[in-house]
């Protein structure tokens, strides 16, 4: 575990917030620059998150090169997002919903294509060989 | 402002649904006339209106319904009644009444669309059983029935209908013989010089050519059913005659009610194609304007565009129409342009040029300053045609060298005249009457694109013959306007599809990070995106096809590859084993429905004769299929952007039409093909016979057997907009089918855009099907070695992608719905449905 990690998970047990990190998979479970997708718990219960793995150097400015957003797709209403194509556009990385091919930015979530649409993002960090995502 | 109340419609009566009566109709919905009419449409032939230019095609495997010129239901949707099968007898010009075989029928305005009919020359005899005439379908009718117990044919008339009958005879299978009284075939659009030339590439197929023939008299023949006796009392045996030496006008019906009548036939008509009474108007080949009969379909058309301004109070007129005309007749080109003989314009020069190794002649008419182009003639290659009508049409001023024009380029490339040398008023589409004026005022109202330009003008939308032309004038407008004209396929790549499809395939790039590290645009964090990866994707496997599930490859895909299932609309998958040309045995039948029962799956046959099985969860794909591999099954690529299937009919093996096994050739093909990635899904038809059960020619790639060997059609579809696939070569053995096939699909692996289907690259590939004859069997462009080679390492590469990723364990870890936690996706609610699962 990296003092980062830990003492964030200190910190969150420390302060008793409704958030928690939590380990949700390991390293190989992700598949490079593609997405799967992962139970999580969260204050409102049980979350389907879409888990996407970019280890690109040109993508700067972000600690590792992961990404957690609903996996649930808000056209569809199918639970379907991590299985979507990713990419970069407009100089935003973003995925394809594999249903009607809207595009949603990984870092907020938000949908190019409706402004009044936007996934949930939740924080996301690589603890050694582990996955770990605050829920 | 209020709204008129609905005055009672006047009663508007069409005589003849050929294709001018029907383009009126269709005029007449499409401007909204039916508000004002109540039309009925007597057509004197059980088929609604057909396509009668392209008549021969109905003996080289298309029929009444392909030929015809709407759907079915036409008539009745839009709201106009057609009476076919029904005869006009009589005018009444005093009651304003139609009578017919069936009753009378009251009208405000009438419209003679009545056509024309061939003319049999009195010749004593010329009514023995066998003496046919080549116009309608039921006249196709006859002549087939009557080839099937003659071994021999004569066409009498070596004219432009002539030379299709004969050619019709010879499909047939007939001795043919073509009897022509002139001196040469095509007198009136030839000379001398090329009508010898005609001559001799006929006669090189084996269709014997007499001129100067006068037949006498038609009586008993001894070897054949009738001899043909001529001026000089030589003598022709022969089983069947089609008599084919002009058409004349059929005015009887005019006549009759005292309308004016041209000296040698006609219903005179003015610019309005009003005749002689302003109630009724005639257009098409019965129409007289200005002493002449338009024996072609483009001025019809013109005349019911002026009928329907008539009509319609508008203020359209019909001014006369160019008889310039290119054809393949015979497959041979021949090609007349305005004054072709140079008898009409005195002081006219000649320039002409014969090529008797290549079989090609040439003619220029030009004015005596040498400035203008009067008249052109060709033979045996039409490729420069385009070039000089526009020379001809807009009295384009010529090169320094007239003869330049007709000399042939060392370069091989014909000489063009450059979008930007023709004037406002030159007309690029003559179907519908487009002119370059009219193109920039579409770009100059915001069309961005030749589709655009298309949908608004409708230009290229006819015939399709001005394709490539219009195309070079909307870029060079385009151009002009300082619009880049930008190809890229994304921002990731500043090149087309086939740009990137050559770079992948000369530098041998073989993975998507590779091809992007090189070639993709600085700008972006080189990620891609779904609409380059998938195609990078696709154009990797054509080239390469290593496994779409590897590592390298698996994030190009869409989900529907990356699963090898088609994910439907609640995040389910349907699983599509390959069923090859639709041939399953029980066992195998069998082992599908158990594996449907087990996993729950909706069960539905498809159009392409598979089975498809619905709703299947992710992290089951690979136990369904571990068990359809156990019970013989492979991959059915039914979510690829490749060979879908090859439907067929049962063959010969057990329908008594069938003259091929065409179940045999479709499994053929099916195995021969599948796997292959291409720009879009691609579907095969093999039908045994004519009678088309298979529906091969609306397909990508549709095979029709013949008694000796397989017809090729190509570039068809179904879907949205329905395309009846093109004759592309006749009577193949298997091997040369195979081969065909392999160039004909490689070359469009090669050229196409992402996403586009034969159907769409046909229409907009520059030159057409002579150009993609020209390539795929001629090999104009020196390449067909190399496609069938790369065609054949696609071939020697197909593995079935479920059984390798079965084997694999790294593979099979992407199937699982979450990666920590076994249990499917609670969200996934089945609940039931006439027997079936279905989503809730």
């Amino acid at each position: 575990m990296t003092a980062t990690a830990l003492k964030k998970e200190m910190d969150t047990m420390a302060e008793h917030t409704t958030k928690t990190w939590q380990k949700v998979c390991t390293k190989a479970d992700l598949v490079e620059f593609s997405g799967v997708a992962a139970w999580i718990e969260t204050a409102e219960g049980p979350a389907q998150v879409a888990i996407f793995y970019l280890p690109s150097e040109r993508l700067t400015g972000k600690g590792d090169p992961l990404y957690a957003v609903d996996h649930f797709d808000p056209f569809s209403k199918a639970n379907v997002i991590a299985r979507g194509i990713v990419g970069d556009l407009k100089g935003a990385a973003v995925v394809a919903s594999p249903v009607y091919k809207q595009h949603f930015r990984l870092e907020d979530g938000q949908c190019l294509e409706d402004d009044s649409v936007k996934l949930r993002t939740w924080n996301i960090e690589f603890n050694g060989e582990e996955v770990w995502i605050e829920g | 402002m209020s709204t008129q109340p609905a005055a009672t419609p006047e009663q508007l009566i069409i005589i003849g649904n050929g294709m001018v009566g029907h383009h009126l109709v269709e005029q007449l919905v499409d401007n909204g006339a039916l508000e004002r009419y109540q039309v009925t449409v007597f057509g004197e032939e059980r088929h609604r209106a057909y396509d009668r230019v392209h008549l021969s095609e109905y003996f080289s495997g298309r029929d009444a319904d392909s030929l015809a010129l709407c759907d079915a239901d036409y008539y009745d949707v839009s709201g106009v009644a057609l009476r076919s099968g029904e005869s006009v007898m009589e005018i009444d010009r005093t009651t304003h009444e139609v009578i017919t075989d069936q009753g009378r029928y009251p009208y405000d305005r009438l419209v003679l669309a009545t056509g024309s009919y061939p003319f049999v020359p009195p010749i004593p005899g010329n009514d023995r059983e066998g003496c046919l005439v080549y116009r309608t379908l039921d006249d196709l009718d006859a002549i087939r029935t009557a080839a099937e117990t003659a071994t021999n044919g004569v066409v009498v008339g070596g004219g432009l209908l002539g030379l299709e009958a004969a050619n019709a005879l010879r499909g047939l299978n007939l001795d043919t013989a073509v009897v022509e009284f002139a001196s040469r075939l095509m007198p009136m659009q030839v000379d001398n010089e090329g009508g010898e030339l005609l001559r001799e590439k006929i006669e090189a197929l084996g269709v014997q050519v007499l001129t100067e023939r006068a037949t006498q008299r038609i009586e008993d023949g001894d070897a054949s059913r009738h001899r043909m006796v001529f001026q000089d009392d030589k003598v022709l045996e022969t089983d069947l005659i089609v008599f084919s030496a002009g058409i004349r006008p059929r005015d009887q019906l005019a006549r009759d009610c005292g309308l004016e009548i041209g000296e040698r036939g006609g219903v005179v008509v003015d610019n309005q194609c009003l005749t002689s009474d302003p109630a009724i108007l005639a257009i098409g080949e019965v129409a007289l304007w200005n002493q002449s009969i338009f024996g072609l379909v483009a001025p019809g058309y013109q005349m019911a565009k002026a009928a329907l301004s008539t009509l319609t109070g508008g203020d359209i007129h019909f001014g006369g129409a160019d008889m310039s005309t290119k054809l393949k007749l015979l497959g041979v080109d021949v090609g007349s342009i305005g004054d072709a003989h140079g008898n009409q314009n005195p002081g006219a020069r000649m320039f002409r040029y014969l090529d008797p190794i290549k079989q090609e002649y040439r003619k220029l008419v030009v004015s005596s300053d040498g400035k203008k182009l009067l008249g052109a003639m060709l033979v045996g290659n039409n490729a420069v045609y385009d070039t000089l009508l526009q020379y001809y049409a807009n009295g384009i001023e010529l090169p320094e060298e007239p003869a330049s024009l007709i000399l042939p380029q060392s370069s091989g490339a014909a000489p063009t005249l450059g979008p930007g040398a023709l004037p406002e008023t030159a007309t690029i589409c003559s179907c519908h009457n487009v002119t370059k004026g009219d193109i920039c005022a579409t770009i100059d109202d915001g069309a961005v694109d030749l589709a655009g330009v298309k949908s608004v003008t409708k230009a290229s939308t006819g015939c399709g013959g001005c394709t490539a032309l219009l195309k070079s004038v909307v870029d060079h407008e385009l151009e002009a306007r300082g619009v880049e004209v930008d190809k890229s396929i994304c921002e990731h790549f500043a090149h087309t599809r086939q740009g990137l499809y050559d770079i992948v395939r000369v530098e041998g790039i073989k993975t998507f990070t590779d091809l992007i590290e090189k070639h993709g645009n600085p700008d972006t964090h080189r990620l891609g995106c779904d609409i380059c990866k998938p195609a990078v994707g696709s154009i990797l496997a054509s080239c390469f096809n290593e496994p779409i599930t590897d590592a390298a490859h698996i994030p190009l895909q869409d989900t529907n590859d990356t699963f090898m299932a088609n994910m439907q609309k609640n995040g389910t998958y349907s699983v599509v084993p390959r069923v090859a040309g639709g041939e399953i045995t029980p066992d195998k039948l069998i082992a599908l429905g158990e594996v449907a029962k087990k996993y729950s799956l909706y069960s539905k046959v498809t159009g392409g004769q598979r089975i498809d099985l619905f709703g299947a969860r992710l992290e089951d794909l690979p136990d369904i299929w571990s068990e359809l591999i156990a019970a013989g099954f492979e991959t059915g690529h039914a979510y690829g952007k490749s060979l879908r299937t090859v439907k067929s009919c049962v063959g010969s093996t057990w329908c008594r039409y069938g003259v091929q096994d065409s179940v045999g050739m479709a499994i053929q093909l099916e195995n021969r093909y599948k796997g292959l990635r291409a720009p879009h899904k691609i579907k095969f038809g093999v039908s045994g016979c004519t009678r088309e059960c298979a529906e091969a020619q609306s397909k990508d790639i549709g095979i029709i057997a013949t008694e000796n060997g397989w017809n090729l059609y190509v570039c068809g579809n179904g879907g949205m907009r329905p395309r009846h696939a093109e004759l592309f070569a006749t009577d193949l053995d298997d091997e040369q089918l195979y081969r065909t096939i392999d160039r004909f699909l490689m070359f469009y692996v090669r050229t196409a855009d992402r996403l586009q289907r034969t159907s769409v690259w046909r229409e907009n590939l520059d030159g057409g099907l002579d150009y993609l004859k020209e390539v795929i069997l001629e090999d104009s462009l020196g390449i067909n070695a190399e496609l069938e080679r790369q065609m054949q390492t696609v071939v020697d590469t197909y593995q079935c992608e479920w059984s390798d990723s079965i084997s694999d364990p790294e593979k099979l870890k992407r199937f699982r719905s979450f990666v920590n936690d076994e249990r499917p996706d609670p969200s996934i609610i089945m609940t039931s449905e006439r027997g079936q699962p279905r989503p809730a």
